[in-house]
């Protein structure tokens, strides 16, 4: 093999890519919150509602779980920007993986809400509960704890999708590998180390997510 | 006071209650027999307003159950219910499943609803049970659980839906003390159930329903010993 690793400049520009990587979980974070609030309510429209309303949630989850997850972001880029409507590759992003997340979170939860069985409802309701203590004290946090695992994974994802945003222009951790790498050509080197973070970032999330299950379910 | 004037309630086209009249004094307990599907378990729900009725009137101490201007989750504060299948809520300690319901529906203090909690918790027998998950406890201590958690609403009445025939035989005799106990302490019960004995030992009055009515309603020595509807004999022949 006649390629000499040159490790220095990646080394040098390491605080670069970590002040990148910390972008990447902030807009993995962001959309994995709005994700599961939208998800939410996509799911309980799903669950409750008939029509138009429920055809649109309906087809928001076809959409963000059967194509790729680079077309929907292309969509919030040059797909609306073929109507004019231009966002910075930040928005780009939140809103490709925001549309992603809560297309899988609304499946999950849906699941979870019929995992919950009825007579928890009518036993929370026998004691005089409105329908609305019902579901956030007695429902939902049963649902959560369904969907903890699957949705642990979703925030996995995010941050492996985002980096996606690199071909959107957007200088996360990917695009900002990629900015360094073809200034100086040391492609292979600068998207190992890139690789380590990644994966680094993959086994932090995993393990705070163990911990806070032990913390939150203890049943 | 309990009163049920010409009550009909149907699910689709199958009418499943089919005039029922009915007052349950303050104090009394009635059992509820019947073959199943006779409407026995429909009735509990109609009393509460879990389910809506098609004619006729509930009143509880007064309110029309099924008002237009009611506020049903009111009503059901003063209607303790217990169902068949235990419900205990899993993600809450045994102690957090009784003060729930006094901390946001009644409007208690936290420490207010958790004294009120332990106290209904250790009048079941419950009491060195407090910050154990249901997932801990037999089903005879979940349902002395759900007894505590709707006590601690402070009813006037008590609704019993078969709480004891989803239970092994040995802890049927845990739940039915309890439910004793409460009727010895005078506390107004509508008991569903499949125990003869605790109809015959317990109740008041013993309601035996068939296909919808009320065939027969009479203290239970005279109802057990001198069945005058035929279906209720043959309903006891086969029981026995
Ligand atoms: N939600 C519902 N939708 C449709 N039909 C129902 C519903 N609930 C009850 N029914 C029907 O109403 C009838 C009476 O049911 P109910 O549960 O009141 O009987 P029950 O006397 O309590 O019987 P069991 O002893 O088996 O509990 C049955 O035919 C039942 O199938
Ligand atoms: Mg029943």
């Amino acid at each position: 093999m006649d390629y000499n690793f040159h490790w220095r400049p990646v080394f040098k520009a390491l605080p670069d890519l970590l002040q990148a990587a910390l972008l990447t979980l902030e807009v993995a974070a962001i959309s994995m919150i709005l994700g599961v609030l939208i998800g939410l309510g996509l799911s309980l429209i799903r669950i409750h509602m008939k029509g138009p309303v429920m055809w649109l949630a309906s087809i928001w989850v076809e959409l963000a779980r059967n194509t790729p997850a680079l077309l929907q972001l292309f969509f919030f880029g040059f797909g609306l920007g073929a109507f004019g409507i231009h966002f910075s590759p930040y928005l780009i992003v939140l809103m490709g993986l925001t549309f992603n997340n809560a297309g899988y979170l609304a499946e999950n939860f849906r699941g979870g809400f019929g995992a919950v069985p009825d007579t928890q409802i009518r036993a929370a309701r026998s004691l005089g509960m409105t329908a609305f203590q019902t579901y956030t004290r007695i429902v939902i946090p049963q649902v959560l704890r369904i969907v903890y695992y699957p949705m642990t994974n979703q925030m996995v994802w995010a941050v492996l999708m985002s980096s996606l945003g690199m071909l959107v222009g957007f200088r996360e951790l990917s695009g900002e590998t990629q900015f360094f790498a073809s200034r100086t050509f040391r492609i292979f080197e600068y998207f190992a180390v890139t690789a380590v973070i990644y994966y680094i970032i993959v086994k932090i999330i995993l393990g705070a997510s163990r911990l806070l299950a032990m913390r939150l379910f203890r049943y | 006071m309990i009163e049920i004037r010409d009550l009909h309630k149907s699910f689709g086209d199958l009418l499943v209650l089919k005039g029922i009249d009915l007052d349950v004094e303050n104090g009394e307990v009635l059992s509820v027999i019947g073959a199943s599907g006779s409407g026995k378990s429909t009735l509990l729900y109609c009393i509460n307003g879990l389910e809506k009725i098609q004619q006729g009137k509930i009143l509880v101490d007064g309110i029309d159950v099924h008002g237009k201007d009611t506020n049903l989750n009111e009503v059901r504060q003063n209607l303790g219910m217990v169902f068949q299948q235990w419900n205990s809520f899993p993600h809450l300690t045994v102690l957090e499943n009784v003060a729930l319901s006094p901390r946001i529906v009644r409007k208690f203090s936290r420490e207010q609803a958790l004294e009120i909690a332990e106290k209904q918790l250790r009048h079941v027998g419950l009491g060195d049970k407090l910050s154990n998950y249901p997932s801990a406890l037999s089903g005879g201590q979940q349902q002395r659980l759900a007894i505590a958690r709707a006590l601690a609403m402070e009813p006037n009445y008590m609704l019993f839906d078969e709480a004891t025939s989803a239970l092994d035989p040995e802890l049927v005799g845990e739940v039915l003390d309890t439910m004793q106990l409460l009727a010895e302490e005078g506390m107004t019960m509508i008991c569903v159930t499949h125990e003869m004995s605790f109809a015959r030992g317990v109740s008041d009055r013993v309601a035996f329903f068939h296909q919808g009515v009320i065939d027969e309603i009479r203290p239970p020595e005279e109802l057990f010993e001198s069945p005058e509807s035929v279906h209720l004999q043959k309903f006891l022949s086969k029981v026995k």
